[in-house]
């Protein structure tokens, strides 16, 4: 507690913690969706894409934010597209398409300002990085994001559990695939800044996932990643403030040990059902 | 009394193939009706088109104003992605009433009791609470059926619905089945491989191999040739 309050007497890591919980938050609520869809690789191709397009606007010296966001949801569309066309494999594409984004991104910086701080800063975050502007524009993006995910919850889940069982009943799948790219995409843009672009799709997978170990209900994994995913940004940024370890990194580590302790809880309680079970003679019907 | 469905003439391609050609069928209110065939005969090709995920390259089907308003209840083939799906038998069942809601984001009272009295009908309600990927195959197949029923309860889609089930699950499946359409004139329309069931379940056959080899009554189709080589004159 006495480190926190010693954090928030930095305004930029104010600023930071702000802007860091809101779009933890988002990717959390979204990854729930996209890991049971078979989606988890999206995150991480876009996450390229938006760090060639960043690499080109600090090239060219165009506001970052503004180009990356509309270039990346682009690419969100282009991705679903190939999924729903089928003709190659989605993963492969995906790995195609975020080589060459991080390729031409690389290339474009070379051959003009060199890898500067602000370049190395896209690839593997810094909380410096958060300007004013930044902060403003995530906190109305994530309470946008945050809405529309509320609003849609119900079909949210329909269409992740079930495409055309939605379908068949009228519901307009294709819209509501199009709605989560286009949130997710935006989600990346801003939480790439902080986390970096290696390290932010973790912000997407690891909350859901970890949730997933333990809750057996759809509500209740999606709220769990949502707090799992603000506590373990809180105190990532602690660590990282504490142990001068880069900011995104230590997000990843505290992430990772969640899931091994949510893991640890989950083998505990299947152990002691298993447990009961022997003791009532029923171990034979254990699948 | 309006047909639920009705096709006349209609074609199915992809990408300049044909994959059924002019099929005439009707669904009336209370009937069951079964298309069989072998694979890649267009079964599943035919339903996707009932169902509305695939456009007619030709015919017209229509379907009634009151299924047009509710959506189609359907129990598709399970995805490999639902297997570990953590949502809770309720949550699945009351996914069934979202087109209830229209544009409304929220699910109301109403609706809520709907997806209970549908797990009652389905005996599911003691296990509401569970999670679905916990469950046996055939109390799987019950919670989406219990779904599809709080879509419409007129008429029920099946897409070889008792592929995974074990036997006694099959013959339980079954039951559930001629009860609804028994007891509950919800009418039944199921693709499906098990032949030797069916001439027994069903009112109506439809055997499908690109074209239709026969439409009829399922007393005309054990007389008919083709029925005849299929059944193994049974």
């Amino acid at each position: 507690m006495e480190l926190l309050r010693e954090m928030l007497s930095y305004p930029f890591l104010v600023r930071a913690l702000a802007g860091g919980i809101l779009v933890s938050l988002c990717a959390s609520l979204l990854g729930v969706s996209l890991v049971l869809k078979r989606y988890s690789m999206i995150g991480d191709g876009l996450s390229h894409v938006s760090f060639g397009a960043l690499s080109f606007a600090v090239a060219f010296g165009w506001s970052p934010l503004r180009v990356s966001v509309p270039v990346v949801v682009v690419a969100a569309f282009f991705l679903l597209r190939i999924r729903s066309n089928g003709k190659m494999k989605s993963d492969a594409a995906i790995a195609m398409i975020s080589a060459v984004a991080l390729a031409a991104g690389i290339i474009v910086t070379s051959m003009t300002t060199g890898m500067t701080t602000d370049v190395s800063s896209y690839m593997f975050g810094s909380i410096l990085a958060m300007s004013k502007e930044d902060v403003r524009l995530s906190v109305i993006l994530s309470v946008l994001v945050l809405g529309l995910f509320l609003i849609c919850y119900n079909k949210i889940f329909a269409v992740t559990f079930d495409e055309n069982f939605a379908r068949a009943t009228g519901v307009n799948v294709s819209w509501y695939n199009v709605l989560i790219a286009v949130l997710t995409a935006v989600t990346i843009v801003l939480g790439m800044r902080m986390m970096g672009a290696m390290l932010i799709s973790s912000l997407i997978i690891f909350p859901s996932l970890t949730s997933m170990r333990v809750f057996k209900s759809f509500r209740g994994v999606v709220i769990s990643s949502g707090i799992l995913s603000v506590v373990c940004f809180v105190i990532g940024m602690m660590a990282s403030y504490r142990y001068s370890t880069p900011a995104g990194a230590s997000v990843v580590m505290v992430n990772l040990a969640a899931f091994l302790i949510f893991s640890a809880a989950d083998y505990v309680v299947r152990m002691n059902r298993a447990d009961k079970k022997v003791g009532h003679g029923l171990a034979g019907k254990e699948e | 009394m309006n047909p639920l469905i009705q096709c006349s003439h209609v074609d199915f391609g992809y990408e300049n193939q044909d994959a059924v050609v002019d099929v005439t069928m009707d669904v009336n209110p209370g009937e069951y009706v079964c298309i069989v065939g072998e694979n890649g005969s267009g079964k599943s090709t035919l339903m996707k088109g009932l169902l509305g995920l695939l456009k007619p390259t030709g015919g017209v089907i229509s379907v009634s104003d009151e299924l047009r308003r509710s959506g189609i209840g359907y129990l598709p083939q399970q995805t490999a992605a639902q297997k570990d799906f953590p949502a809770t038998v309720r949550e699945v069942v009351l996914s069934g009433c979202l087109s209830r809601r229209g544009n409304w984001p929220f699910y109301s009272g109403n609706e809520k009791k709907l997806a209970v009295k549908n797990m009652e009908r389905l005996g599911i309600i003691g296990i509401a609470g569970k999670c679905y990927r916990e469950l046996s195959g055939g109390q799987q197949q019950r919670t989406l059926i219990a779904r599809a029923l709080c879509a419409t309860d007129k008429l029920l889609i099946m897409d070889e619905p008792i592929t995974g089930l074990d036997p006694s699950a099959i013959a339980e499946f079954y039951e559930i089945i001629r009860k609804l359409n028994r007891e509950e004139g919800v009418a039944i329309l199921m693709v499906s491989h098990d032949v030797a069931t069916v001439v027994k379940e069903a009112d109506k056959i439809l055997h499908l191999k690109r074209e239709v080899l026969f439409y009829g009554t399922t007393k005309e189709y054990l007389k008919s040739n083709a029925g005849y080589i299929y059944t193994g004159g049974a």
